[in-house]
């Protein structure tokens, strides 16, 4: 029964080639979109390297202060006074990575000039996150208390600045004029772990901002617990730590939040101090997918009753030799759905293409997206629902026609 | 075999009604080869559409082989078809995207048999009509009365106790005509199906067992 019917689909899809041709079109865009999406956030929801420990942490990045009266709101990432003073003395945190925001520095290598992201860490940055030291090490506490002008770079700042040269600890890297000398080189990470990627790390001591002591600043924090069971409670001290952080003069509310990995996601994506954006994110997510699945579904339903109606002789005919209308409805889905996955197949190569080109194309720095397993079955399950959604509607009304009306048509 | 009983067949339009079927009583038994003529218009194809269970009459009763299939649900009527039913059309109704073996089969993809089951009746089908040598062929590359056999293989391939055939030789030359007739009495005559024919030629009307001629709906002989 089933290759009878793959085989008058084939037959059906060679037929009206400029059809096939606008449905596979329609469809295989389509899923492209929905697979490249799936992969960007995929790679947003999880960045992977060098954060491995998302389970036992949580992340402080944006504090916002206001006064309700007059409608002041001033926001942005926190002070290392506040990590320091505050968070540091929580007893849930076992361990806190504090890194400052990138900043661009220019160093020139052979009269050309080149563009190096720095930030500075705490020396804790490097026992939290698991970055992998391709040589050397990490600099320590020693080193940021005497502020030793010391750096860990990444290994394309490494092939930028030195080019071919195998071991570079040990020489100097001038970067705005003032020379670190290289301690440590680390495998890239991706510009999506945009709380991590950098070119150049330095110890937060160099740097003048973090003596400040006011709550606003650059920096921002993983909270690392000792266990995953630890986790509610770090949040709960912090929330309560919150309620004492004393409220700066002309203000009314002070927030801040110590938020699981995916929904600092959120929040930076779509919320604000007081709403985490989770609903917002998946309600706008669904809509956006809703929208993009329907215009192209609509446009299938349409093509499969001009195609289904042409057929209308031989619906007749399956239906006077013992079809019944449940059988013919579902050979029109079956059919639907070996379009659909053809569409679905091609889609899958344009995305593999789109992904290459996206990766290759270093728009966002060592981006690397990948087809991975998920996006793979997210993709085949759009397809089933494509073929599903798109071919149900016009089966049934095939299936009502009456025998002698189709076989005259 | 089959007892229609005053049916009456009426078509509605918003501001015309037309009686197709005007109180037709008609039995036809088992083994009969019985053919139906009158002029266009009258009434001769509905009357086999609605014995085929392709129509609904407005009015009356059917019954085949005992049963009364006014109740049947739709699933039961399609397998009443596919069981008792096989149908030859006067534009042959052959799947063009469907090898000639694919259509023949197509009256038992909705039985339980296996694809070797399958082929094996379609391809004695064939034999009977004379097409063994057609099986991969697509019914665009036949002639008319080479489709007409292939039809017929399909009408008689699930074995059915009758076969309504509507005017099977009405697109061809008489001597392809002739042909077909010949596999239609062959049949009736070596396997017992039996045959209702529309037709609108006198001489291939005399060939079968008894006439019932029609005008405006109504059975006048």
């Amino acid at each position: 029964m089933l290759k009878n019917y793959f085989k008058i689909a084939i037959a059906v899809l060679k037929r009206r080639k400029f059809f096939t041709f606008i449905s596979l079109f329609g469809i295989s865009l389509t899923l492209t979109i929905l697979m490249v999406a799936t992969a960007l956030v995929d790679k947003m929801f999880n960045p992977g390297y060098p954060d491995y420990n998302q389970n036992r942490s949580l992340y402080v990045e944006r504090i916002e202060i206001k006064n309700s009266k007059e409608g002041w709101v001033n926001m942005s990432n926190l002070s290392f006074y506040f990590f320091e003073h505050y968070v540091s003395k929580l007893k849930t945190v076992y361990k806190m990575a504090i890194s400052s925001g990138q900043k661009s520095s220019n160093a020139y290598v052979n009269n050309k000039k080149l563009v190096i992201d720095y930030k500075y860490t705490n020396a804790d940055y490097w026992n939290v996150l698991a970055y992998k030291f391709l040589e050397g090490k990490a600099y320590g506490d020693k080193e940021i208390k005497s502020a030793d002008r010391v750096t860990v770079i990444t290994k394309k700042t490494k092939e930028a600045y030195f080019g071919d040269e195998k071991s570079v600890v040990g020489q100097y890297i001038s970067a705005d004029n003032i020379n670190y000398r290289v301690i440590g080189v680390v495998d890239d990470v991706s510009g999506s772990a945009r709380n991590f990627t950098g070119g150049m790390y330095l110890p937060y001591s160099l740097s003048k901002d973090s003596q400040e002591t006011g709550l606003m600043g650059q920096y921002n924090a993983v909270l690392l617990a000792r266990t995953e069971s630890d986790v509610s409670k770090m949040k709960n001290e912090f929330a309560q730590m919150m309620k004492k952080v004393p409220i700066p003069p002309d203000f009314d509310s002070i927030y801040c939040n110590a938020d699981e990995f995916k929904t600092s996601v959120t929040r930076r994506m779509a919320g604000n101090s007081t709403s985490n954006g989770v609903a917002k994110v998946i309600t706008l997510g669904s809509i956006f997918v809703l929208l993009f699945l329907l215009l192209p579904t609509i446009n299938l339903v349409n093509i499969n009753i001009t195609r289904i109606m042409e057929r209308s002789s031989e619906i007749g005919v399956r239906k006077a030799f013992g079809a019944s209308s449940k059988t013919l409805v579902y050979q029109f889905i079956v059919e639907n759905l070996i379009l659909t996955f053809i569409g679905g197949i091609i889609g899958i190569f344009l995305s593999i293409l789109v992904i290459y080109l996206i990766n290759e194309s270093d728009y966002v720095p060592n981006f690397n997206l990948s087809m991975n397993l998920t996006v793979l079955f997210l993709s085949l399950l759009n397809c089933v629902l494509f073929g599903l959604i798109s071919g149900v509607y016009p089966a049934w009304r095939m299936s009502k026609l009456n025998i002698v009306k189709a076989l005259k048509a | 075999m089959i007892r229609l009983q005053n049916i009456e067949k009426v078509y509605r339009t918003e501001t015309v009604e037309t009686l197709a079927i005007n109180s037709i009583s008609l039995d036809i038994a088992r083994g009969e080869f019985l053919s139906i003529m009158g002029p266009s218009g009258c009434g001769k194809s509905t009357l086999l559409n609605i014995m085929g269970l392709l129509d609904e009459p407005s009015k009356g009763n059917i019954k085949i082989d005992n049963q009364d299939i006014s109740s049947f649900s739709d699933k039961k009527l399609a397998n009443f078809r596919n069981q008792k039913l096989g149908f030859i059309f006067q534009s042959y109704h052959l799947i063009n995207d469907l090898q000639v073996l694919d259509n023949v089969e197509l009256p038992l993809l909705y039985r339980t048999s296996s694809p070797k089951e399958r082929k094996a009746l379609a391809t004695e089908a064939l034999e009977k009509v004379g097409l063994s040598n057609r099986l991969k062929h697509f019914p665009t590359q036949l002639s008319g009365g080479q489709r007409q056999r292939v039809a017929i293989a399909r009408a008689i391939v699930g074995k059915p106790q009758i076969i309504l055939a509507d005017e099977p030789t009405g697109n061809l030359d008489s001597a392809m005509g002739n042909e077909i007739m010949e596999i239609l009495m062959n049949l009736n005559k070596n396997e017992g199906t039996t045959i209702v024919m529309v037709t609108h030629d006198e001489s291939m009307a005399q060939k079968t067992h008894r006439l019932v001629r029609l005008f405006d709906g109504s059975q006048v002989q």
